[in-house]
């Protein structure tokens, strides 16, 4: 516990601690994760809340990212200004989402955010190609990838608008089984 | 009041302009309804923002007490000044006033509290977070501490201070026990790099060793330390010592690595153990205590096991029904966010893809099956060679126990004789699995289905496997049982002898108490029993361990090196990288588990070298997995095949119960060794204990409740039990089933409901286009115009069209029309009311307006 850090002060790491989901010692770790991506350009002294944003660049290509067919999106999501571009009160803010403890509700409204690649609050169809494209890498011809489309629409879309609104979004996925254990990252 | 001053400056203007009006008018009621209003079409505003329903509660109900606090205030203020326009002001109110006020501060504090510690779960951007979380922190400081300078209100203050530390201290406990889990780090290393599948096996392991490490405290705690600490010493007595014969070769390396000599004459084994009733100046009663631990470990082990089932069935319910969203699941789930791999990843892409197509294909061609014959044939052979396969290697088994029976006669054997079951049996357990999942591939079966066969199967072999094995045993152990009334004769008649050599020599020299080393003695069954045990699962670490050597790690470190230099490759062609076997290794898991269940009884130290096994067994395997293994090309979802797991590891602990509690039961303890020894059967140690330690009552009780009479009838009833809980579960399923039905039928109802209202548009638009050239030109744009106002509108198909047709065939009646046209499901979809003139559509209208473009109009205008 008492071990010395000058990185931030004990309010700012307590109201940390109250606007996500990771104690002290996640928060520093996750402090010093995204210091590692820039070493040259994040102080090691956020008491004064330095304005420090990272480029998405730098962010896409953490190891736990960078295999991510969506990391763009997630960046591009929880970036404050929809580029990618991050600053640490961002970068916590995606982890402490994509954290274990996250609830379900939460995950699923930013899981919708980032599926939602136009940014229309509605996942349409060119939204669904998209992820599907990602999912399987152009692996399959484009009259599969309709039919999908046309299989999920029809599958889940409760109000019959031809697109997913959140709410059709969040039937189907608090209905997935696996939708919890992986819509996470470890970290 | 200058907080409060502050405070009310935060309010958005929209309040402020309500205060104002609140203080002219006091029509509270009133301003509140607006501000109810407002408040809806801020929180429908916040609707897109905060996704929970409680969520949003709290919210409103936090505003919604500033707000009343703020009336307070108001109030207060106004009081103040003596403002004549105030109806309600003299003291007396405002005394209940500040009460009330106080009430609401307190509540507006606990909901800011509250609002603090949800801060996480809002779907904010951190910089909002932080200064929401800033506010409300800044307000429950605030109006605690006026709180706690109240009347009174220490004791308030004292509770806040105490629900701090609390929250202090349960996060400081959360980050302790996150550290206190063991592996933890080195399980997700494997999870990110293997998925959740490889991970579900160390996480199974580690559950393991999390009871292994119970029942060796267990029988640790009560059995060897006891007896180790309070019992007679090494070499008191014949049972603690080892015999002359074997003294030469005691100490050899050779004879210790088969759990002989001294080993066999510790504490690890059943027949080191005395049958002192108490030891020690504690009065342990250690036989005693043998055998409730003995019989606890299998209490233990189920109570865990069937709690752990139970769980991962409550976490599974949820799970859902499969069918409804195939697709939308596999394209938004489908995607594990761990993976952070990029071999991991291509083999997640390449899944997801073969899990689509595979998806397409079934929804293709759902119910084309090509040449079933054959595919049957082929699945009726398999099964049959299968059989060969289990039938063989049991008979195998069977042989070689009843070989080494002979064996143990002669003298002079070879390692290979004497160790040739174990040899046997592992190298049945490692070659057959890959011949039954070579037979597996004439089935053609789906992956995942072909996967639970394959498990099946390989847990029939072992099982067959494990069950000859027993029978060997016992066959052993009758035969030990034999042995045994010969040598008590030897044993009796050897000590009578020295007992009366010493009484005819006269009493004048004492001869030499007979050594216990020399002392004949039986066979002692249990130990054997313990020993084999003992060996075999030491053999099981040795192979497993050499397996993993071998196959994984030699085998990559070939395809690594010499690929350099091959003729093609190695790392892409046929010796390729292993994948980790995850169904072999819980399998083999579960069943060295079954051993320990088994052996513990007559080897407690099982226990303890179990535990090491699985603590080395962690390291060694998640090295090997990082280092040797490729990850699977077909991942199998961990989260069910972990009750599948369960279930077999609960079968093992039914099955490994069976024989000892049959030796318990049945079979006579040993004469010269055990805590048993001298009782008929081992269970007489309670009996003994009853009816020496208890009251008389206790034993009367107890004997009427062992009385079959009793018994027989508590079976039944329990029986009754399991079958009224069965029916009960039942019906719950069922009424589940029902409502999934009608889930569904609502669902399909609703779709159908739109579809046909889309589709009736169409028709209405072609009954029209057909119709205009008949119709007189003076209904023409009233129609038109009521298509145009309906169309965007939610009315019934039927009624439109009976409309239509009301509006067009001029003679025709509504209610003929209606009868004539809508197809029949139509009017099961139909909502009961919608319109004012129209109570129940397809039915011709009650209040008999005339046909004809009025009423049309008419209801245009009640809709609008």
């Amino acid at each position: 516990m008492g071990n010395k850090q000058t990185i931030f002060t004990p309010e700012q790491l307590d109201a940390y601690q109250d606007c996500t989901f990771f104690t002290r010692k996640e928060i520093l770790r996750l402090f010093y994760r995204y210091r590692d991506l820039a070493p040259q350009l994040v102080p090691l002294d956020y008491t004064d809340k330095p304005d420090v944003t990272l480029p998405y660049e730098l962010i896409g290509s953490m190891p736990e990212l960078k295999d991510n067919p969506f990391r763009q999106r997630i960046a591009e999501v929880f970036s404050e200004d929809g580029d990618g571009n991050m600053t640490l009160d961002d970068f916590l803010d995606m982890f402490s989402v994509l954290s274990e403890m996250a609830p379900r509700d939460l995950k699923a409204y930013y899981a919708f955010k980032i599926y939602d690649f136009n940014n229309d609050d509605y996942i349409c169809k060119s939204d669904l190609e998209k992820t599907v494209n990602k999912l399987t890498r152009n692996e399959l011809t484009p009259e599969e990838v309709r039919l999908v489309c046309e299989k999920v629409i029809y599958e889940a879309d409760v109000d019959n608008d031809g697109k997913l609104s959140l709410e059709d979004f969040q039937h189907m996925i608090v209905r997935a089984p696996d939708f919890l254990s992986t819509f996470h990252i470890r970290i | 009041e200058k907080d409060k001053e502050d405070e009310s400056k935060k309010e958005d203007s929209c309040s402020q302009q309500n205060r104002a009006s609140r203080r002219k008018n006091y029509q509270r009621e009133q301003s509140d309804g607006k501000k109810a209003g407002e408040e809806g079409r801020w929180q429908r505003e916040r609707g897109k923002k905060a996704p929970t329903k409680d969520q949003k509660e709290s919210e409103n109900k936090e505003r919604k007490t500033t707000k009343k606090g703020k009336d307070g205030e108001n109030k207060q203020k106004t009081d103040r000044k003596n403002s004549t326009t105030s109806a309600s002001s003299n003291s007396s109110d405002e005394e209940s006033l500040s009460e009330e006020e106080l009430a609401m501060l307190m509540e507006q504090v606990e909901q800011k509290k509250k609002l603090i510690s949800t801060m996480r779960n809002k779907p904010w951007r951190m910089v909002k977070k932080l200064s929401v979380l800033r506010e409300a922190q800044a307000f429950v400081e605030k109006f605690e501490g006026a709180l706690g300078k109240g009347k009174g209100k220490k004791l308030y203050a004292y509770k806040m201070m105490m629900a701090k530390k609390w929250v202090k201290f349960k996060r400081d406990f959360d980050n302790f026990k996150t550290q206190c889990i063991p592996w933890e780090m080195k399980i997700k290393e494997v999870e990110s790099h293997f998925g959740s599948s490889v991970a579900s096996y160390f996480i199974f392991l580690r559950w393991m060793y999390g009871v292994n490490l119970v029942l060796f405290g267990l029988i640790f705690g009560l059995v060897i330390i006891p007896e180790v600490l309070m019992g007679m010493p090494y070499g008191s007595m014949p049972r603690k010592t080892v015999p002359r014969a074997e003294q030469a070769r005691a100490m050899d390396f050779s004879v210790l690595w088969d759990f002989e000599g001294y080993i066999k004459y510790s504490a690890l084994f059943y027949g080191y153990y005395n049958n002192q009733r108490t030891i020690g100046w504690l009065k342990y009663r250690l036989p005693m205590a043998y055998f409730m631990v003995g019989i606890s470990v299998f209490g233990y082990s189920l109570m865990v096991v069937i709690r752990s089932m139970a769980r991962n069935a409550n976490e599974s319910t949820a799970d859902g029904d499969d069918d409804n969203f195939i697709f939308s699941w596999k394209m938004f789930t489908s995607w594990d966010y761990l993976i952070g791999n990029p071999e991991t990843a291509d083999n997640k892409f390449a899944s997801i893809t073969t899990s689509f197509k595979e998806s397409i294909v079934d929804e293709q061609e759902s119910n084309k099956d090509e040449n079933i014959h054959l595919r049957r044939f082929l699945r009726v052979l398999a099964n049959v060679l299968i059989i060969c396969c289990l039938c063989g290697s049991g008979y195998l088994i069977y042989f070689v126990v009843k070989r080494s029976q002979t064996f143990s006669k002669m003298q002079n054997l070879g390692w290979y004789e004497r160790n040739e079951v174990e040899i046997v049996m592992s190298l049945l357990g490692m070659f057959c699995p890959p011949l039954f999942e070579t037979i597996a591939a004439l089935e053609n079966y789906h992956p995942r289905i072909g996967l639970k066969w394959q498990l099946g199967r390989i847990f029939a072999l072992f099982l067959g496997n494990l069950y000859t094995f027993l029978l060997a045993l016992m066959d052993d152990v009758n035969e030990k049982l034999a042995e045994e009334d010969v040598v008590k004769n030897i044993t009796h008649w050897t000590l009578l002898g020295q007992h009366n050599s010493s009484v005819g020599n006269g009493s004048t020299a004492t001869p030499p108490p007979l050594d216990p080393a020399d002392v004949p003695r039986g066979p002692c069954w249990e130990t054997t029993v313990g020993i084999e045990f003992v060996r075999l699962t030491v053999s099981d670490i040795l192979v497993t361990y050499i397996t993993i050597l071998v196959g994984d790690f030699f085998r990559a470190c070939f395809v690594r090196f010499v690929n350099y230099c091959w003729c093609w490759d190695l790392e892409a062609g046929f010796p390729s990288y292993a994948e980790f076997d995850i169904s072999g290794n819980v399998l083999g898991l579960v069943f060295n588990q079954g051993m320990i269940w088994m052996g513990s009884f007559y080897a407690p130290g099982l226990v303890g070298i179990n535990v090491l096994r699985l603590l080395t067994s962690m390291y060694f395997q998640c090295w090997a997995v990082m280092s040797s293994n490729v990850p699977h090309e077909r991942v199998f979802k961990a989260s069910k095949s972990n009750n599948f797991y369960m279930g077999l590891l609960l079968l093992i602990l039914f099955l490994s119960l069976l024989p000892v509690a049959y030796t318990i039961m049945s079979l006579p303890p040993s004469f010269d060794c055990g805590p048993f020894s001298g009782k008929k059967r081992m269970y007489e140690v309670i009996q003994e204990t009853i009816e020496l330690d208890f009251p008389l009552f206790v034993a009367k009780i107890f004997s009427y409740v062992a009385n079959p009479g009793l018994i027989i009838p508590a079976i039944l009833l329990m029986v009754l039990a399991i079958y009224y809980l069965n029916a009960v579960a039942e019906a719950y399923q069922r009424a589940n089933a029902e409502l999934k039905k009608k889930m569904q039928m609502q669902r399909e109802e609703e779709k159908n409901k739109r579809n046909n209202k889309a589709s009736t548009n169409t028709v209405l638009q072609d009954l029209e286009d057909l119709l205009t050239p008949s119709t007189k030109s003076e209904c023409h744009p009233k129609q038109a115009e009521d298509r145009k106002i309906e169309s965007p509108n939610r009315t019934s198909p039927v009624r439109k069209q009976s409309k239509a047709a009301a509006l067009d065939g001029g003679p025709m009646t509504g209610g003929r029309g209606a009868a004539f046209n809508p197809p029949p499901h139509v009017f099961l979809t139909q909502p009961p009311t919608l319109g004012v003139w129209a109570p129940y559509p397809g039915q011709p209208r009650p209040r008999g307006h005339p046909p004809g473009p009025v009423p049309g109009r008419g209801r245009g205008q009640t809709r609008y």
